[in-house]
């Protein structure tokens, strides 16, 4: 069973294929484990915000959702206020996946 | 002892453009930071990365000086990424798409990137634990 890391670098509110790649996502879910880890303005529907419940539900399902500390930092964006199910954490989490031969997808 | 870790980057957005070459830097240094040996395959608008003609500027909206507004090149990023894997006894082999640069007209770099073709795309490819595309749109 492979380990999958998706990164997400869009959001959703001005490219509507980042809720395809949220759906890749979920589909994997089914198959491996998998890491949503959302970078630059792919953390925007972390906030409180009408697109964070599609984040929310990805962890109900078993998706390891994370937003990158830095990306949150740089726009603004509470690490004590996203989305439920959403959690903080440094770039480093992509390399060491990376190190670890898990499959990753950058959109 | 853990076998060392070898990774590659490919990377295509020119310099100044895009959010993904800062992302793409953060990546790099986090893989030099814990002694993976890192290849790079930038192609496409990612060969103006190492440019040895970048230039600092002054701000003069703001009035600030070179000096004050101390305006990060990239190039700098790439010979202090090569640097540090250097001093911790790994490598980061950067190599440059020859037609891209030729294409672009780039071919003066700072010290360390080489010039290259997809070939060595494939080496990297089948040499390395894992890969990372980061593409453009």
């Amino acid at each position: 069973m492979a380990d999958y890391l998706l990164i997400a670098s869009r959001e959703p509110f001005e490219e509507s294929d980042v809720i395809d790649y949220y759906a890749l996502a979920a589909a994997l879910a089914k198959e491996g484990t998998t890491t949503l880890f959302l970078v630059q303005n792919g953390v925007l529907p972390a906030r409180p915000c009408a697109q964070a419940s599609r984040l929310t539900q990805l962890a109900a399902a078993g998706i390891h959702v994370l937003a990158d500390e830095f990306s949150l930092r740089e726009r603004g964006i509470r690490a004590d206020r996203l989305a439920p199910g959403v959690a903080p954490a440094p770039l480093d989490v992509v390399v060491e996946h990376l190190a670890a031969g898990t499959k990753v997808l950058w959109h | 002892m853990n076998e060392k870790k070898e990774l590659t980057f490919v990377i295509m957005d020119a310099p100044y453009e895009s959010a993904r070459t800062t992302t793409a830097f953060r990546l790099l240094d986090a893989a030099v930071r814990r002694g993976f040996d890192v290849n790079v395959f930038a192609y496409e608008g990612a060969v103006g990365l190492p440019s040895v003609r970048q230039a600092p500027h002054a701000n003069a909206v703001h009035g600030r000086d070179v000096v004050e507004e101390d305006h990060p090149n990239p190039k700098d990023a790439v010979t202090a990424l090569i640097e540090a894997a250097h001093k911790r006894g790994s490598r980061l082999d950067w190599v440059q798409c020859g037609l891209c640069v030729d294409e672009r007209g780039v071919s003066e770099w700072v010290a360390g990137p080489r010039r290259g073709s997809p070939a060595d795309l494939v080496t990297f490819v089948a040499r390395s634990d894992n890969v990372l595309v980061i593409p453009t749109r």
